[in-house]
């Protein structure tokens, strides 16, 4: 048998929630350290605004994603695992997930918001705690669950370990595009395709002026036509906004709301620094606007306060004037 | 192991935080919502450094070998400063009306950091006043969401302070649960860094013992208080202040000072009585009851044990009876023209004099509690001059104390003081667990096993240790503050282990001063007995009294305007 991990690292396959991180190294940090008991979590908490790749999966593919879950527990040696599903996925999957998960996985309703997504905050949950991060490190691969060590993975992740072990991997992700494209949908291609590639060959091309935001509907990079002919790092999310329609301050509102409303409050950059760019909003002055990007992209105690900052930022500097 | 700050290289061990290495090594780095009795939190981001280019909490952060740290730079001061102006931008400002008013970590901050502490208007400015029985306030317009008070709350057992949603934030509040309840230790008083908790009368209330100008007014002092009150003047901790405390307070016009120890002996005798004849009765475990927030925390937590609780009165309330019902007989006064006021390290004592069934003939026997940080900040309004006034003496009616009635104030003396009033020799204890201390001894021929808790939360593990094994200990004494009375919620701020273990030291200092040792050896406490505790009626009416199941208490809500006028 050929070793999982190896094959990993030779497909060179990278997390698919946006880190990006190696799967095949955080695969062996698990393997290697000696814990206890050891846990795998398929992260389904897809807490993005208009994203909805692992939706398709899980609606889809199923059985490819719980063989993933199972193939990390059986390498890993790890006796239990969680599909931590957020709360219209949990309404609509429980049932079909139930029949073929089995005994060795349980499937857990996410709470709180979109930082009960991060991965400290998703085993916090698990534990029964409310959903916030911890401080890293440790990280979950040495200390998760119950100070256990702990593989997160995120749904897509887990499929392509299902399809890496068939050796029916061929260097592709999906692609969920929404927003005001003409064709909404969720896509499979090469991880190296262009986005404009992307746009044209899934007929999504808009014929109106527009721009974009990718890896996200609220943390997600804003780009101009002029940017897309480069491929997608992090999160394979494509949102096409069409720049007559859209009222760039609603839009920052909708950000600005959601991330508060997501947020855990728990540190004084990402809690304030949000507040403030809320009311900067509001009153549409953003002279001041750069020192709460510093403190929330330097201070932040996990990443959601730093990434937070990336769709405002890109906005004011590519739209704004 | 080793890392590197600012260049230097120092030595460490695994598992260190960025923030200890660097404070033994001399390295200065600012925190705010770091507090050493806490798990950090690591929620205020002051304390960052920078760690291969990237800012980390120092409070929190692991060492690794070889890390590089950069305890101050340009960028990290720059990141500093914005934050300060973000934590005050949601911290209304009262800096008049503040616990913290001459030592506040923000406001010293904000100097280091050219901070304009108006930068944003204050968004909490509406944000009220939740009023906790007698003994707290707390004004959510000055928290800063740290979470110590939430965190101090739980290590405590008692998890009252919670999170709630409001609007797009959270917000500090008091739960609503009907299962919790506040007890009153008032730490979250010494653990916020925002001055967001105080006593009730913190401020407005330190002169009402003189408004009566026809009444006596008679202090007497708890134990812990005098190797405290020195910290309100700037001196080091452990300074014990007996005298120039009894002098300062004559200057204030108070006609006499006693000794709260004294009535402690009382509270000794009883017990160990107590103690004895429950040993003959096998009816155990005996509980201390001096601390008013455990007496609550049993009360509302764990009424099953109410039983198990030490009938007799803590020693101010005794002391309190016997100046009303004896002293004042003595002397010629009428009882309602005294106003006998406890000097006391502790908030949870403003809501023990409150209590109904404490009172003797409809009168009570304390009238006002002021706690060590009003009667500093008394002192000062007055222009007492602390630090060079002669020292005087206690008025001692009952004699004084035995070093016995000294040891209270600090975790152990109460549970040492009725043992070695019944034993030749002192126990001999052993930590266990954090908080729990213990001894074997034998009494009557009988094994007893004695625990020594401070920290409601390590009282909280004994109890359900002994909901399982009821013969795990026989006699337990505990203190609702770690440390303590020395550690109480009324005591000067800061406060936090190693200060505990100073005023401590100057605890035992002044206990070994005293002639006597056992109360049993107070020829003075035994003529009160002779003379006036003579019969069981008597004894029982100033020195016991009874505990009861209580429900959730009601937490009153105030808007800020009226938040001054009370």
């Amino acid at each position: 048998m050929v070793d999982i991990i190896l094959k990993l690292k030779e497909k060179q396959l990278l997390g698919r929630s946006g880190s990006m991180f190696p799967v095949g190294e955080k695969w062996e940090v698990v393997r290697s350290i000696p814990s206890e008991k050891k846990y795998v979590v398929c992260n389904a908490s897809e807490g993005e605004i208009d994203t909805f790749k692992d939706y398709y999966l899980l609606k889809n593919y199923p059985e490819v994603v719980i063989d993933g879950i199972l193939i990390a527990m059986d390498t890993l040696g790890a006796q239990k695992g969680y599909i931590y599903l957020n709360k219209d996925y949990y309404q609509e999957f429980f049932p079909a997930l139930k029949s073929v998960a089995g005994e060795r996985i349980e499937i857990v309703e996410k709470k709180g918001g979109y930082i009960g997504g991060e991965e400290t905050a998703v085993i916090e949950a698990i534990e029964g705690n409310p959903p916030e991060p911890r401080i890293k490190p440790p990280f979950p691969s040495e200390k998760g669950l119950w100070g256990c060590s702990t593989l997160v993975n995120n749904v897509e992740t887990f499929y392509f370990v299902s399809k890496i072990k068939k050796d029916d991997y061929r260097e592709s992700r999906f692609y969920s595009i929404g927003g005001d494209a003409p064709n909404r949908g969720v896509f499979e291609f090469p991880e190296s395709i262009t986005i404009k590639d992307l746009l044209e060959k899934t007929d999504n091309s808009p014929s109106f002026d527009y721009f974009l935001q990718v890896g996200g509907g609220a943390c997600g990079e804003v780009m101009l036509e002029n940017e897309i002919n480069r491929k997608i790092d992090g999160l394979g999310s494509v949102i096409i906004y069409d720049r007559e329609k859209t009222d760039i301050n609603l839009l920052m509102k909708k950000w600005v709301d959601f991330l508060l409303v997501g947020n855990c409050d728990k540190c004084t950059p990402c809690r304030e620094g949000l507040y403030r760019i809320m009311e900067m909003i509001e009153k549409g002055n953003y002279d001041e606007i750069e020192d709460m990007f510093y403190v929330m992209e330097e201070t932040s105690l996990c990443p959601l306060g730093k990434v937070a900052v990336t769709p405002f930022k890109t906005l004011l500097k590519k739209i704004w004037k | 192991m080793e890392v590197i700050i600012n260049g230097k290289r120092v030595e460490t061990k695994e598992g260190e935080k960025i923030l200890t290495v660097a404070e033994r090594n001399g390295f200065y780095i600012p925190v705010l919502c770091f507090h050493s009795d806490l798990c950090a939190m690591a929620s205020c981001r002051i304390c960052v450094v920078a760690v291969n280019g990237k800012f980390v909490p120092s409070c929190s952060t692991e060492v690794r070998n070889g890390m590089e740290i950069t305890t101050n730079s340009p960028a990290l001061e720059k990141a500093r400063k914005i934050n300060l102006e973000l934590l005050f931008s949601q911290h209304q400002e009262e800096c008049d009306d503040c616990i913290w008013n001459l030592n506040c970590k923000m406001l010293d901050l904000a100097k280091e950091y050219g901070v304009e502490i108006n930068r944003f208007w204050d968004r909490k400015s509406h944000y009220p006043v939740y009023h906790f029985g007698a003994s707290l306030e707390y004004d959510s317009s000055k928290c800063i969401d740290c979470r110590n008070c939430i965190e101090i709350c739980k290590k405590q057992g008692v998890e009252f302070l919670e999170i709630k949603g409001r609007g797009h934030l959270f917000e500090v509040v008091p739960s609503e649960k009907e299962n919790r309840d506040c007890i009153y230790c008032g730490q979250c008083i010494n653990h916020c860094p925002a001055g967001a908790f105080e006593a009730v009368g913190e401020f407005e209330g330190i002169e009402k013992p003189f408004a009566e100008k026809e009444k006596k007014v008679i202090f007497q002092v708890a134990p812990a208080v005098r190797s405290t009150i020195g910290e309100e003047f700037g001196l080091p901790y452990g300074s014990v202040s007996t005298g120039k405390l009894v002098s300062s307070l004559r200057e204030l016009g108070v006609d006499k000072v006693f000794d709260v120890p004294v009535g402690a002996d009382f509270t000794t005798i009883e017990e160990s009585k107590e103690l004895l004849e429950r040993i003959e009765k096998n009816n155990l475990p005996m509980f201390t009851s001096c601390c008013p927030a455990w007496v609550k925390f049993v009360e509302f937590y764990y009424p099953e044990f109410i039983p198990n609780l030490t009938s007799v009165r803590s020693p101010h309330i005794i002391l309190g009876g016997l100046i009303k019902e004896h002293f004042a007989k003595k002397e010629g006064f009428i009882k309602e023209e005294l106003m006998v006021v406890s000097l006391m390290p502790c908030v949870a004592k403003k809501h023990e004099i409150e209590r109904e069934e404490l009172m003797i003939d409809g009168v009570r026997p304390v009238d006002y509690v002021m706690t060590t940080r009003e009667v500093g900040r008394l002192l000062k309004k007055s222009g007492v001059d602390f630090g060079n006034i002669k020292e005087g003496e206690m008025d001692n009616p009952f004699g004084e104390s035995s070093g016995s009635g000294v040891a209270y104030g600090t975790s152990g003396g109460v549970m040492q003081s009725a043992f070695y009033n019944i034993s030749e020799k002192e126990a001999e204890f052993r930590e266990v667990e954090e908080g729990v201390s213990v001894a074997e001894v034998e009494v009557k021929r009988k094994k007893i096993r004695l625990a020594v808790v401070h920290g409601l939360g390590n009282a909280k593990k004994v109890l359900e240790q002994l909901k399982k094994d009821p013969e795990k200990y026989h006699y337990i004494e505990v203190m609702a503050c770690s440390g303590g009375c020395i550690g109480g919620g009324g005591q000067s701020v800061p406060t936090d282990e190693k200060i505990r273990k100073e005023r401590k030291g100057g605890l035992c200092k002044a206990t070994g001063e005293k002639k006597i040792r056992k109360a049993k050896d107070n020829q003075e406490v035994i003529a009160v007995y002779d003379d006036f505790l003579s019969s069981e009626e008597a004894i029982s009416k100033i020195c016991h009294t009874r505990y009861y199941k209580v429900g959730k208490s009601f937490v009153r809500k105030s808007e800020q305007k009226e938040k001054n006028g009370d």
